[in-house]
């Protein structure tokens, strides 16, 4: 995973709350069995619609996605992630994100940033006033700038940790695989097993 | 102070804690289906690690399969490349397959149970958000992302932050006519889209215990559209006796029904959250909207956003009602119906298809709309046949399909043509969620069948 310290960008403003990872991804993208080319299927539906604010010049090279709350409900699917990865945003900045997009989010090195809506709603006015906007997240010291104002979030710090070293979560894992044989020494008998198969 | 029913569970599944990190959790078991495994399998291959535990781990094709013509080459090849991918890799691997054609192969949530390999106090996780309808059976099952899916296979462990705790009790008797759907809709609409989160959900009260195993599955299945992590209900005796019998039920059935007997929340527990519910009130529930928590009772009209006060509610429901093609105060049942889907890891188990049967017994589906009936597993389109359902089904004017996920998300060919509407017994009613352009009302499998017969949304009680 790419290290993750600190990223400027412009914004895109997408004004929408319970944004669903049907739109972000419909599932007839999902076919494919790769990581990558999934910036097609980003917001395909919506992006029909000539007005819609991906398809408006002064927004295309954003890297920073600023969404209303509920971002990210619905389907667990991590293409979710990597379409917006693939199209090229970096950061997702919300009041409210669903559970399992956050930790997707995570995990693949998007940063997810949760702030309240005041916060988002001023973005929101800062960048459409203004499309060239320069805002830079900064994990390392937990903030959000832009203009002259300077906003911070939370993020835990073993997350923040993990995503600025990059690290990919199965290798810190298996270094506790003793804990894990332990664990598997003790667990009953009763537990059911898939194999071999009963009938 | 005593634990609720998940800090129980939560705590015989810790592998490893410490300060400041996330739990390392041991998965118990972990489900597989083709569109969100590939990429983690690719992911271990280029690491050279292995498949920790496949004796834990079992797969099944549900969610691209075609619901005809099973046993032919699928069409798509997209589809086809995904499914075959699914195979090798569960051949490379180890791990067991239930492929489209053997007799237990179906929607991943449904097969768990039926094969009895779904138990109470355990750790249950899948590529899926619907992974929450297992914690029927009082467990912890939640839907997980693709690099998760890896870390499991890898390490049969997650790290995970621990939820916090809601009680939702439902209290009462539901009126004939009104089911687990109803219930579960009804609190979304409460609660909101965002009510659950970061909480895992425990199901309480008099109205939860009454439900049959695959009603609370319902109940269950629908806690990540309020946001939740996971859903659960403690298990009892109606568990046991579901469990027992089936192919993966425990051998030493005695010291597993003693721990399972365990399994409930202390009376001097503290949830984080606790709601009141009153079953008695509860009407058959639909979904006007493009989120689950935008819903009402049936006799209820569709909704005027000129009245809502929150300005982004306001927003999203004129935005939902443009999307919908719905006029503000219009009787929701006057609302015209081209498709009935009846199925999904929601409402595909046998009892659904009883339910929406017996409406429909001796009489015709209307002459304005089609009516696809896809089993949730073989199995239950098995058990179907034996009892003269498809006959039912197929005498009334509908068709009778083979198992699958198919409309409920449209990745099959099974789905809605742009402007056409669905009643469907699924659990999303998002924009394009059954096809690019469809738009869907979610409801429960009697209100699916009244509404078959009626052409207009209806439940059982206006025939």
């Amino acid at each position: 995973m790419e290290k993750f310290i600190k990223h400027t960008g412009t914004g895109v403003p997408l004004r929408r709350s319970n944004v669903d990872t049907d739109q972000i991804i419909p599932a007839v993208y999902l076919k494919r069995v790769t990581r990558s080319g999934f910036e097609d299927g980003l917001f395909s539906a919506w992006r029909l619609d000539p007005e819609f604010v991906f398809n408006k010049q002064e927004f295309k090279s954003g890297t920073v996605l600023v969404a209303g709350p509920e971002f990210g409900t619905g389907s667990s699917r991590e293409h979710a992630v990597w379409a917006l990865q693939n199209y090229g945003f970096k950061v997702v900045i919300s009041s409210r994100f669903a559970d399992i997009f956050r930790n997707n989010s995570l995990k693949g090195g998007l940063l997810t940033v949760i702030v309240g809506q005041a916060v988002v709603d001023a973005l929101w006015d800062a960048i459409e006033s203004d499309p060239t906007t320069s805002i830079t997240v900064d994990l390392e010291a937990r903030t959000v700038s832009y203009n002259a104002i300077t906003v911070s979030f939370e993020l835990d710090d073993y997350t923040r940790w993990r995503l600025m070293e990059g690290l990919d979560d199965i290798g810190l894992t298996l270094k506790h695989t003793d804990s894990i044989d332990a664990f598997e020494a003790k667990r009953p008998a009763y537990k059911p097993k898939t194999l071999p198969i009963r009938v | 102070m005593g634990k609720t029913l998940a800090e129980k569970i939560w705590d015989d599944h810790i592998v490893r804690s410490a300060e400041g990190e996330p739990d390392l959790l041991y998965i118990d078991l972990h489900l597989i289906h083709e569109v969100t495994s590939p990429q983690a399998f690719d992911g271990l291959r280029l690491a050279g690690r292995p498949v920790r535990r496949a004796d834990l781990t079992i797969a099944t094709e549900d969610h691209n399969t075609p619901t005809l013509d099973i046993l032919k080459p699928i069409a798509d090849p997209v589809s086809k490349l995904q499914i075959d991918t699914l195979r090798s890799n569960a051949k490379e691997f180890g791990i067991r397959l239930h492929s489209l054609g053997d007799a237990d192969q179906g929607v991943v949530h449904v097969v768990g149970p039926q094969l009895g390999i779904t138990q109470p106090g355990m750790t249950i996780v899948c590529g899926d958000s619907h992974t929450s309808t297992h914690g029927a059976f009082g467990a912890i099952a939640f839907g997980i992302g693709t690099s998760e899916v890896e870390h499991v296979l890898a390490t049969q462990t997650l790290p995970s932050r621990r939820p916090k705790t809601m009680a939702i009790n439902v209290e009462g008797t539901l009126k004939t006519g009104v089911s687990a759907k109803d219930i579960i809709l009804a609190i979304i609409a409460q609660i909101g889209t965002g009510g659950g989160q970061g909480y895992i959900i425990e199901y309480r009260g008099s109205a939860i215990r009454a439900l049959s195993m695959e009603g609370r599955m319902t109940v269950c299945n629908m806690s990540i559209e309020a946001g939740a992590r996971a859903g659960l209900i403690a298990p009892d005796q109606k568990t046991f006796d579901y469990i027992k019998g089936k192919p993966h039920a425990p051998q030493d059935f005695e010291s597993a029904q003693s721990y399972w007997q365990s399994l409930y929340t202390d009376a001097d527990a503290k949830f984080d959250v606790e709601i009141t519910i009153n079953a008695d009130e509860l009407e058959p529930f639909v979904t006007w909207g493009t989120n689950p928590g935008q819903g009402l009772p049936l006799n209820a009209s569709v909704p005027n956003p000129a009245e809502i006060k929150d300005a982004e509610e306001r927003g999203a429901a004129e935005r939902a009602l443009q999307y919908m093609g719905l006029v503000a105060g219009t009787p929701l049942k006057k609302i015209a119906i081209d498709t009935v889907f009846l199925g999904s890891c929601t409402n595909g188990r046998i009892e659904d298809l009883r339910a929406a049967a017996s409406v429909l017994e001796g009489k015709k589906i209307a002459s304005t709309l089609r009516m696809l009936v896809v089993p949730g597993s073989e199995r239950v389109r098995q058990q179907a046949m034996t009892e003269g359902l498809d006959k039912v089904f197929t005498d009334a004017g509908a068709e009778w399909r083979n198992a699958g996920c198919s409309m409920c998300l449209g990745m099959n060919p099974d789905q809605l043509a742009v402007g056409e509407r669905s009643a469907s017994t699924s659990n999303r009613n998002f924009e394009g969620r059954q096809g690019k352009g469809g738009r869907t009302h979610l409801v429960s499998p009697l209100v699916a069948a009244a509404t078959a017969i009626r052409g207009t949304l209806s439940s059982p009680a206006d025939l």
